[in-house]
C-alpha cells in the first residue's frame, strides 16, 4: 500500500496537502479511526491517572499481545482473542483491588506478575504457531493505514458504548477514586466501581489496540491526559483538553506519516511525547506554589488563631 | 438539640481477623457535643469510626447512631477519614474535591440542562459550597490544585466536604495529625467553631489531646480493649489510665494547662512513631 503512493511530497500550502491526504480511502479511516481511539482513550487515561492506575492500563494494553497471537494460534477471529484477554487480565486485575490504600505496594507485585505471564504466554503462542504469525509487527505496533469499514464501526460502536457507561459511573468513580473511605460511607460501591473501571478499560484497549497495536495504545491512554492534567486543575477544562491534545497527537503523527517512508505509529507516539514534553515544560513555567515553599506557616494560619 | 443521643455504644465487642480489638465498650456522645477520641496507636480508634458508620459489625453488643442503626443515617454524618496527604499528581482543585462531598455519590453526570429550575439548582449548589469553603476558611486557595497545597490547607478543604451536606455528625479522623502546631491549634478552634454554631456534635480522633483542650467537653479514651468516657479531669489521670493500661502510667500537668501522659505502654504523646508510620504509609503509596 505504502509503495503505490511512491512518496507523496508536502508543500507548504497546507490546504492541499489536507485535500492530498483526503483523498485515500484508507487514510479517511485512519484518521477517522484514530480519532475514535484518542478520544476513548484520552477520557479513559485521564481517570486511570486520578486513580493513579497508569501500571494497570499497561499490563492491560500488554494483555492484547497474547489476546492476538492465542486467537491466530487457535485460528479464532482476532478480535475475540483481544476482548478475551484484555477482559480477563481486567478481571484478575481487579480481583486484587484493594479499596483501602494502604496496599498499593502488594498490587504493584500483583500487576507486574500478571503483565510478565502476559508477555510470557504471547511469547508461547507466536513459537507455538511457528514463527510465521502474519502480522506480528501490525500486532505490536499497529496497521493505523489498514482499517477496514468495518473494523471502524466496530471501534465507534464500542467506544460509544464505553463512554456513555463512563459518564454513567463517572462521577462516584472520582468520589471513590478520591476518597475511597469517605465514598464508601456514603454508599458508593467502592470496590465494584474499581473492578468495573477496570473491565471498562480492559475492553476499551482491547478494542484501540486492534488499530494502534499493543505497544502504541499506551501513548494515547497517558500523554494527553496527562499533558492536561498538568496544564490545569479544573476538571471539565482538564478533559477538554485531554480530547482536544489527543486528536492533535492522532492527526499531526498519521499526517507526518502521510509524507514520510516510516510507519505512523513513531510519529504519533512521537506527538504524544513531545506535547506532554511540552505541557510539562509549560506547567512548570506558569506560576505557582512550590510545595515546600513557605509551607504551612506562612499562609495557613490568621495571627488570632494562634491565640485561641 | 434534638432527643437521644448522637453515637450510644452497649456492650459492644470488636473482632477484626478473629481478633478482639476492644470488648465491654459501653459510650455515648449527646448530640452536638465535642468530644476527642484517644488512645494510642493500635487501640482500635478508627475501627470505633467504622463500627459507627456500620462498616464493620458488632462482635457482640449494640450500637446506635442519631437514633438508629448504624450506617441507616450516614448521609447525615460528615466523615473525614485518617489521611495524611494528597499524593501529588492529584490534579483537581480544592473546590472540586469539596463539591465531592454534595453530589460525589450521584450516578450519571451533572448535564448543563436548560431551563431555569435547572439553573438555579446549579447556583444553590455552587452557592453551598462556596460557603463551607468560606466558613473553613480557604477561599483564598480551593480553586489552586489540591497537591499544591499545604497539610492545613487540605485538612481544611477536606473538613469543607465533610460538611457540606449539613451533617448533624462530624467523625474526623485524626484531622490533627501531619501538621504543624499552629495549624493545629487553628484546625482544633475551626472544629470548635463548627461544633458550637451549627451545633453539630464532633467525634474526633486525635493522638495527642493538648490541642483540643480549650474546646472539648468529654473524652473517650481506649486502651486495652477497654474504653472509658468522662472529662479531660475524670479521664486522664494517673489512676484511670493505669488501671486502663493495666500498667503505671503517670499524667503531668504543665504550668500552661498541657498534659504529658509518661509510661503508658505505646506513648500517644511520643511523636516519633507517628512519624514512622507516616513514612511507612508513604512508601506504601509509591507506585
Amino acid at each position: 500500500m505504502r509503495t503505490e503512493l511512491a512518496g507523496p511530497t508536502a508543500s507548504w500550502n497546507l490546504a492541499s496537502d489536507l485535500s492530498q491526504l483526503l483523498e485515500y480511502h484508507f487514510m479517511v479511516n485512519a484518521l477517522l479511526a484514530g480519532s475514535v481511539a484518542a478520544v476513548t482513550a484520552g477520557l479513559l487515561g485521564w481517570l486511570m491517572l486520578v486513580r493513579h492506575e497508569t501500571f494497570a492500563g499497561h499490563t492491560l494494553a500488554v494483555m492484547a499481545f497474547p489476546g492476538a497471537s492465542g486467537a491466530a494460534l487457535l485460528g479464532a477471529p482476532a478480535a475475540a482473542g483481544y476482548y478475551a484477554f484484555c477482559g480477563a487480565g481486567a478481571l484478575a486485575l481487579g480481583s486484587s483491588t484493594q479499596a483501602r490504600q494502604g496496599s498499593f505496594r502488594q498490587r504493584s507485585a500483583w500487576i507486574g506478575s500478571v503483565q510478565a505471564l502476559a508477555l510470557a504466554a504471547g511469547f508461547l503462542f507466536v513459537s507455538a504457531y511457528g514463527g510465521v504469525l502474519g502480522d506480528l509487527e501490525g500486532l505490536l505496533f499497529g496497521n493505523l493505514l489498514g482499517i477496514a469499514d468495518g473494523q471502524l464501526v466496530a471501534l465507534a460502536a464500542l467506544a460509544a458504548l464505553t463512554l456513555a457507561l463512563l459518564l454513567a459511573i463517572g462521577r462516584p468513580l472520582l468520589f471513590a477514586s478520591i476518597d475511597p473511605d469517605a465514598a464508601s460511607a456514603r454508599g458508593v460501591p467502592v470496590r465494584a466501581l474499581a473492578s468495573a473501571f477496570l473491565l471498562l478499560l480492559g475492553i476499551a484497549v482491547g478494542s484501540i489496540s486492534q488499530i494502534t497495536g499493543v505497544l502504541l495504545v499506551f501513548s494515547l491512554l497517558v500523554a494527553p491526559a496527562a499533558s492536561a492534567q498538568a496544564l490545569t486543575p479544573r476538571p471539565v477544562l482538564s478533559l477538554a483538553l485531554t480530547v482536544v491534545l489527543g486528536l492533535l497527537v492522532v492527526w499531526l503523527g498519521l499526517g507526518i506519516a502521510y509524507f514520510s517512508v516510516y510507519p505512523p505509529g513513531f510519529f504519533v507516539a512521537s506527538v504524544s511525547f513531545a506535547i506532554y514534553v511540552l505541557a510539562r515544560a509549560s506547567a512548570a513555567l506558569l506560576p505557582r506554589r512550590a510545595s515546600d515553599e513557605g509551607d504551612e506557616r506562612t499562609l495557613d494560619v490568621q495571627p488570632d488563631e494562634l491565640v485561641a | 438539640m434534638r432527643e437521644g443521643s448522637a453515637i450510644e455504644l452497649e456492650d459492644a465487642s470488636v473482632q477484626l481477623a478473629g481478633r478482639a480489638v476492644w470488648g465491654e465498650v459501653s459510650i455515648s456522645m449527646a448530640r452536638g457535643e465535642f468530644v476527642a477520641l484517644l488512645g494510642a496507636n493500635g487501640s482500635g480508634k478508627s475501627t470505633l469510626l467504622r463500627v459507627v458508620l456500620g462498616a464493620l459489625a458488632l462482635h457482640r453488643g449494640r450500637v446506635r447512631v442519631l437514633g438508629e442503626r448504624a450506617g441507616a443515617r450516614n448521609a447525615a454524618i460528615g466523615y473525614l477519614p485518617q489521611r495524611h496527604s494528597f499524593e501529588p499528581g492529584t490534579r483537581l482543585r480544592g473546590v472540586d474535591i469539596v463539591r465531592l462531598g454534595l453530589d460525589g455519590d450521584r450516578w450519571g453526570l451533572p448535564l448543563p440542562l436548560p431551563g431555569r429550575a435547572a439553573r438555579s439548582r446549579r447556583r444553590s449548589a455552587r452557592e453551598r459550597v462556596a460557603r463551607v469553603i468560606e466558613d473553613v476558611g480557604g477561599g483564598r486557595y480551593a480553586d489552586r490544585a489540591i497537591d499544591e497545597l499545604s497539610g492545613g490547607e487540605q485538612q481544611r478543604l477536606l473538613i469543607a466536604q465533610a460538611l457540606v451536606r449539613d451533617p448533624e455528625l462530624l467523625l474526623l479522623d485524626e484531622p490533627l495529625d501531619s501538621l504543624d502546631l499552629p495549624n493545629q491549634a487553628g484546625v482544633a478552634r475551626l472544629v470548635n467553631g463548627i461544633c458550637r454554631q451549627a451545633g453539630v456534635g464532633v467525634l474526633l480522633v486525635a493522638h495527642d489531646v493538648n490541642p483540643l483542650l480549650p474546646y472539648i467537653d468529654r473524652v473517650i479514651y481506649l486502651a486495652g480493649g477497654r474504653a472509658v468516657e468522662g472529662t479531660v479531669e475524670q479521664v486522664i489521670n494517673a489512676e484511670t489510665l493505669s488501671r486502663l493500661h493495666g500498667v503505671p502510667v503517670e499524667v503531668l500537668r504543665a504550668s500552661d494547662g498541657r498534659v504529658v501522659v509518661v509510661g503508658q505502654p505505646d506513648a500517644p504523646a511520643l511523636h516519633h512513631d507517628r512519624h514512622m508510620q507516616s513514612s511507612l504509609a508513604a512508601q506504601g503509596h509509591a507506585h
